[in-house]
């Protein structure tokens, strides 16, 4: 299981060629990208703030629960901040197990938690000035789910 | 005790930590205390339904005690992702 936060930009295909590369015993390999959106298409970076010490312990708690949930040969968190421009990768995770439905599930898993239990705080920057994305109930709500 | 503020908290705040010398006995005692002491802080604990705490870097409640904690960390709710 690997955890990395970190302000360097990262090659998700790379990754996910290092993550599976060797590996004979897992028959299926999930992989989520999460890229900065410029949704009105007048964004011009996104800050992502985060604490260190606790990043790092949330993640590593929310893996371990998804490795205490499914039969996980190995997973991968990478998670970005600092000034990222639209385009720019944010974060990644990536599931291995012997069969799709846990490597699936535990990365939809990872990927509800780390929404809302990870302490990041994005905020978009635009010519008109710069504004703290709020959190959406629907994120909190699909924890629920689990 | 170290006190942490993230995001628009530590905007309207103007720090990022400080440290605090306090007797409160939970985290809604500590508010109180931190929102008698200036406007700017009164404004960020004005709705503490807006807010999240953390307790030595693990998520808690606000009517967690405090006793033995060395950092208190104030934070809007979390966007990662």
């Amino acid at each position: 299981m690997t955890v990395r936060v970190q302000a360097e930009p990262f090659d998700a295909g790379a990754e996910l060629n290092a993550f599976s590369e060797g590996r004979t015993d897992v028959g299926a390999v999930v992989s989520f990208t999460g890229v900065v959106r410029d949704t009105n298409g007048t964004l011009q970076d996104m800050l992502i703030e985060h604490y260190p010490g606790m990043t790092e312990k949330a993640i590593g708690k929310i893996v371990d629960e998804a490795v205490a949930r499914w039969d996980l040969a190995d997973a991968l968190v990478i998670h970005r901040y600092g000034p990222l421009k639209p385009g720019a990768p944010i974060m990644m995770v990536a599931t291995a197990s012997a069969h799709r439905a846990a490597a699936f599930a535990a990365a939809d898993f990872l990927m509800d938690y780390l929404k809302s239990r990870a302490p990041f705080w994005k905020k978009e920057v635009t010519a008109e000035g710069a504004a703290w994305v709020a959190a959406k109930d629907e994120d909190e709500d699909a924890l629920k789910r689990w | 005790m170290n006190i942490v503020y993230f995001a628009w908290v530590r905007e309207r705040i103007g720090l990022p930590q400080e440290k605090v010398e306090t007797s409160a006995a939970t985290v809604n005692d500590l508010i109180a205390e931190l929102r008698d002491r200036e406007e700017r802080y009164a404004a960020a604990f004005a709705d503490t339904s807006a807010l999240r705490v953390a307790l030595d870097q693990e998520l808690s409640d606000f009517d967690a005690p405090l006793a033995g904690v060395k950092e208190v960390a104030f934070f809007p709710p979390m966007t990662g992702g």
